[in-house]
């Protein structure tokens, strides 16, 4: 049995082997993608309600082009932000604030679980969702809407769209910390369907009036849609580093926010 | 005759116990929650191999002592030491467990998914197996949390303790809501712990839990340590006497005789509760030839453990209506 006396804490000495560490990472990201995947609520619904829309909207619809692509091929970008927006808010925020409030991010904060780990393993299972809504869509619009895109754009919209969960997840832990446990959903729908029908993901942004079309100029979500839709040429042709610009921005006031919650619970519940 | 008051200090320095490494240790702690003093100036030392069992009502401040030991909450005054070092160091938390109590765990987790999960956090786990085996979960291992019952979620989150083979465990209420089978079954787990070497603080309510399990008896009481010393001490302490009978004396004055902690009127009969059922009898009958309907009992655990958390000041002479508070 080991003693107290032989324990000598030195800060420089790394706390685990990097390959251990990597290992819980890698744990922590898998159990929360079962966990989610587990639960109908957040797995089906966050699946469905963007195919769903795709399919109303785009495939019964009819084909009349936008911005010079047919509509089947232009509301791929727009409802893949609108699922990797979902999967990644109810992702980080819901179970953030379901865990924090009641109790078990305690027991894995007294625990020796890395506290970064945590928090990527939500991103990452977004990330997984995010992905799988992207490539259900282009499933469907290319079985039913005969999208045609060269496969390297279809890539480009893959990549674009998952990468753009981050600033998504970064919202949805800002939410997380200052929402209750039950309220959480509620609160999340209430900002973001609103924040999607601004942001041109259901009605393309042509057909949305002046006054929204003005609005959607300082949401996030407009921004990625923008530079998804670039991808195929069917874009406002706005600049992309502004896009950019307004997302990475955006990340960081969402990131600093989620901070101040971190801080927040550490002297309050913690403190 | 000791009175209470008196016993209490005697036993605030401690019983003599020869010197071993301390795992754990609170100095001088206090910690306030806004206006209220959860825990104030509490030492409280846990040695290497034992099995402390901090004992109070609801409220005391067992689970403030718990999560400071944790790091999950930071002192007002006084130092918090596990192992020699801050708990908040990961090395530290590497051979700690913690048993909390909590309201919702990821209920569509399997039982050996959230074991395997919380047992790569350690650099040395136990074997799966064996953590399934002593928590008593290997035909469950393959449920979701969600199913479980009460018993055996409390299982699971023992085993989330044990998982990592800690050499020092934090066990907050582990019993409490368990049926008694379930709760015996959980103590004989907790003593093949100490068995193997290692080094328990649990807390209950329960004086009986403290004192089937604990080396060691710490009783608190509003934020404050009011007793000290093993199972037998603080049963001695406790060990008061329950005299039922029909007399025309008045409460004041039975209130008053030496050895008198608590007296009632239940319906024709008083209800009074002593240190020592003799003195008191022999009192009671010498003050009134007409006493009638003499009974003694001990009495129960809980009400002796009642009189011990007691305001310590007030020792022996405790207001009737300030019973069970």
């Amino acid at each position: 049995m080991a003693t107290a006396s032989e324990v000598l804490i030195s800060s420089s000495a790394p706390v685990r082997p990097a390959r251990q560490t990597l290992r819980i990472y890698l744990k922590e990201a898998k159990y929360e993608f079962l966990k989610n995947l587990r639960i109908p609520r957040y797995s089906i619904s966050v699946i469905l309600f963007p195919l769903m829309f795709y399919i109303l909207f785009g495939l019964v619809m009819g084909r009349q082009p936008v911005n010079g692509v047919d509509i089947t091929a232009y509301l791929i970008p727009t409802y893949g932000v609108f699922g990797i927006m979902g999967a990644s808010l109810f992702g980080t925020a819901s179970s953030l604030a379901a865990e924090r409030g009641l109790g078990w991010l305690e027991v894995k904060r007294a625990s020796p679980m890395p506290p970064f780990a945590y928090f990527v393993a939500k991103f990452v299972m977004s990330a997984i969702f995010s992905g799988t809504v992207v490539v259900l869509l282009f499933a469907m619009g290319i079985a039913f809407g005969g999208v045609r895109l060269p496969a390297a754009e279809t890539l480009q919209i893959i990549v674009t769209l998952v990468a753009g969960s981050v600033p998504f997840c970064s919202m949805g832990l800002a939410l997380g910390y200052f929402v209750g446990p039950n309220s959480a959903p509620a609160f999340i729908n209430l900002i973001y369907l609103p924040l999607s029908f601004c942001s041109g993901l259901w009605v393309p942004f042509i057909f949305l009036p002046r006054a929204i079309r003005h609005i959607a100029q300082v949401l996030p979500p407009y921004h990625l849609a923008q530079l998804a839709l670039d991808i195929v040429g069917a874009g406002q042709h706005q600049s992309n580093w502004m896009h950019w610009e307004v997302l990475i921005g955006f990340t960081l006031i969402c990131l600093g926010i989620a901070c101040l919650g971190y801080q927040r619970d550490e002297n309050k519940l913690y403190g | 005759m000791q009175t209470m008051a008196a016993t209490q200090q005697l036993w605030q320095t401690g019983p003599q116990q020869p010197p071993a490494t301390i795992a754990a240790s609170l100095d001088g702690v206090s910690k306030n929650y806004g206006a209220v003093k959860a825990l104030r100036q509490v030492d409280l030392k846990v040695r290497a191999g034992e099995l402390v069992a901090l004992l109070g009502p609801n409220g005391a401040g067992k689970t403030t002592a718990v999560r400071l030991l944790l790091g999950l909450a930071k002192p007002n005054a006084g130092r918090v030491n596990v192992f020699g070092g801050n708990p908040l160091h990961p090395k530290v938390r590497m051979r700690t467990g913690a048993m909390l109590q909590v309201a919702k765990v990821p209920e569509t987790l399997r039982v050996k998914e959230h074991i395997d999960l919380f047992s790569s956090y350690y650099p040395t786990p136990l074997p799966p197996a064996q953590t399934l085996a002593c928590a008593g979960l290997r035909e469950i291992a393959d449920r979701r949390f969600g199913d479980l019952s009460g018993g055996q979620k409390q299982r699971v989150l023992f085993a989330l303790a044990l998982c990592g083979d800690p050499d020092l465990l934090f066990l907050d209420e582990p019993t409490v809501g368990l049926d008694v089978e379930a709760r015996r079954a959980l103590w004989e787990e907790i003593r093949k712990l100490v068995a193997r070497g290692k080094t328990v603080l649990l807390t209950t309510h329960y004086l009986q839990e403290a004192d089937a399990l604990a080396d060691r008896v710490v009783v608190i009481n509003r934020g404050r340590i009011v007793a000290e010393g093993t199972p037998n001490q603080i049963k001695q302490q406790t060990a008061g006497k329950r005299i039922r009978c029909v007399s025309r004396l008045e409460l004041p004055e039975i209130h008053a005789l030496p050895g008198v902690l608590d007296i009632r009127r239940d319906r024709d009969a008083l209800q009074i509760d002593v240190v020592d059922a003799e003195p008191v009898v022999r009192e009671l009958l010498r003050r009134d030839s007409q006493l009638a309907g003499l009974e003694v009992a001990t009495a129960g655990l809980e009400e002796a453990f009642l009189a011990l958390t007691q305001d310590p000041g007030r020792g022996s002479e405790t207001n009737p209506d300030t019973r069970g508070k």
